[in-house]
């Protein structure tokens, strides 16, 4: 009784907090995407918004852009996670103040990384006078279009150079946790460092580091600053059009904003439950 | 055999060669972002396709120092929501991570989910509930009502790194410490505390860039009447003025990278902060 009691007063004020702003934001949300605005006199519940949003056409190809940035950036993180973590695990001269700068794109913001690979890949960034200056192009116009484009590269390498480290510094507790035993003992059998890394410690470190990769997938899916300074308006990730019909004069747009932002919440979570499902089920029959 | 040995070298060397291939792209890719950034603050001329400014001049840090910016007033606000936010995430945090790294509990699978739902499930979702709900609080345009709203996704990374720091915390100290005839302050300020403070650390840090780089939350909430630091960004970044922008991110930057300076080796230590990421 007396341990039940000490469990809930140290989980109660932050469960209190969480629930009051997550629930409650949410089922507000949830009812407004319905239709149900009592402060113009709908009290109504409809899908109404919901069909006119998924048939508007602004809305599929704002869904794939967001998509293929989302899943570009995760994985091209994961692999250059791995690829460091791996590098780093080891002993080498240098190694604070490289570590210091492996985990420096940790603590800036988004929007600073946002406007640092705009000065760095735009048409007339530090990128494109190098590449004149080397004498591979002639005009700012000849350099490739990495901003403002149609997929999104430069949200993408923001993502990239920021998620990075989050992955990577995970990839590390976990390869430090697993130790360098199974590894050894993969090259005593004859496994190649390639073998060894295929078959032993990538099984090893990919149930470690997806709950952080699909936090960053859910991250660059839903968030809003990058795209918006990066991003084309149209198509326009998911985000930046919600945001924009939320902030619409025109009232009669914020169900809508509301209904996307729904959807997109559905979307991660029905993603998250089945990453739940599909690992406990893996650690049940493994045990 | 000769061969054999040969070979054997050349792919240590390889190896060794990949190694460095590996922390240099590190480094570069690292910096490679920043360093237009800095270029751009001090610039005064600095057209296509010159490579470095023609003209160096410090006119952005200037006119970031004057009153007129409004930069200062930006960065005593920014400072003031994120220590309140990193005070009331740790003052929530440490017991519910506490609760969470110790204990088994009927139901605590669903804890442990509805903790972690504000930074998987989307913010802008709950965020536009939470402006209806503010509004009728009379919450909104206030600094306050800021920083309750940044707890909404720094509180759960809190709680899930005590959690993790937890589950590798010997209670043991704790009753020995009891025995010993020591009282519950004591105990927790010379027993728990210098054990779990590294991982505290961590958390704390989390929540305060959480906090300091929040933007959307800010805006929504503080209705433009609380103006951050990345309030200010966002607005000069839109208006084109490079150099200030830049400069601005610089001064937005220096707090994130003072603060790594002296928690580095918490991250990658055996403290097991990161490892509270491991499971979702």
């Amino acid at each position: 009784m007396k341990t039940g009691l000490s469990l809930i007063i140290l989980l109660a004020p932050a469960l209190i907090v969480i629930l009051v702003l997550f629930a409650g934001g949410l089922s507000l949300g949830l009812s407004q995407s319905l239709g149900y605005m009592p402060i113009i006199g709908a009290y109504g519940f409809s899908l109404q918004a919901y069909f006119q949003l998924l048939a508007s056409p602004g809305f599929l190809p704002s869904l794939l852009l967001t998509v293929s940035v989302s899943i570009t950036a995760t994985a091209i993180a994961v692999t250059l996670a791995v690829a460091t973590a791996l590098t780093l695990r080891k002993r080498f001269v240098g190694k604070r103040i490289i570590s210091f700068l492996y985990q420096l794109p940790l603590t800036i913001p988004h929007l600073v990384v946002a406007v640092g690979i705009m000065m760095l890949v735009s048409q007339s960034g530090l990128l494109a006078r190098a590449a004149f200056r080397v004498g591979l192009i002639s005009d700012s116009s000849q350099f490739p279009v990495l901003v403002f484009d149609d997929l999104g590269i430069a949200i993408i390498l923001v993502y990239v150079w920021k998620e990075v480290a989050f992955i990577g510094l995970i990839a590390l507790a976990v390869l430090q946790s697993i130790g360098n035993d199974y590894e050894a003992q993969a090259r005593s059998l004859g496994a190649n460092s390639w073998q060894s890394f295929r078959h032993v410690l990538l099984p090893l470190i990919v149930p470690g580091i997806l709950p952080g990769s699909i936090i960053v997938f859910a991250y660059t899916f839903s968030s809003f600053e990058v795209p918006f300074l990066l991003g084309k308006s149209f198509p326009a990730m998911l985000s930046v059009l919600s945001y924009r019909m939320y902030i619409d004069v025109d009232l009669d747009a914020r169900p809508q904003a509301m209904a996307m932002s729904i959807l997109i919440a559905l979307f991660i979570l029905i993603l998250v439950l089945l990453y739940r499902r599909i690992s406990q089920r893996l650690l049940r029959s493994s045990a | 055999m000769n061969g054999n040995r040969r070979g054997l070298r050349s792919r240590k060397c390889c190896a060794r060669v990949l190694h460095r291939v590996v922390l240099i792209a590190i480094v570069g890719g690292v910096l490679l972002p920043i360093v237009p950034l800095l270029l751009w603050s001090v610039s005064h001329s600095w057209f296509f396709p010159q490579v470095v400014p023609s003209e160096i001049k410090l006119r952005a840090w200037s006119y970031i120092g004057s009153p007129f910016s409004k930069v200062l007033n930006a960065l005593v606000n920014s400072l003031l929501v994120a220590g309140m936010v990193t005070v009331a995430a740790a003052l929530l945090g440490v017991p519910a991570g506490r609760a969470l790294g110790l204990r088994r509990f009927r139901g605590k699978a669903i804890v442990e989910f509805l903790i972690l739902a504000p930074i998987i499930v989307p913010g802008l979702a709950v965020i536009m509930g939470v402006h209806v709900l503010f509004i009728r609080l009379g919450l909104v345009d206030t600094i306050f009502g800021v920083a309750l709203v940044h707890l909404l996704p720094s509180l759960p990374y809190m709680i899930m790194v005590m959690s993790g720091v937890f589950a590798n915390y010997n209670v043991e100290f704790e009753q020995q410490a009891y025995s010993l005839g020591a009282g519950r302050v004591r105990t927790f300020v010379q027993v728990t505390l210098p054990a779990v403070l590294p991982g505290m650390v961590t958390g704390a840090l989390f929540v305060f860039l959480i906090s300091w780089s929040q933007y959307i939350l800010t805006v929504l909430i503080g209705g433009g009447r609380v103006i951050t630091l990345p309030v200010l960004l966002f607005a000069f970044a839109s208006a084109g003025d490079n150099a200030v922008t830049a400069a601005l991110c610089i001064v937005f930057l220096a707090p994130a990278v003072l603060i790594l300076l002296f928690t580095s080796r918490y991250l990658s230590g055996e403290s097991g902060a990161m490892g509270g990421f491991g499971r979702l």
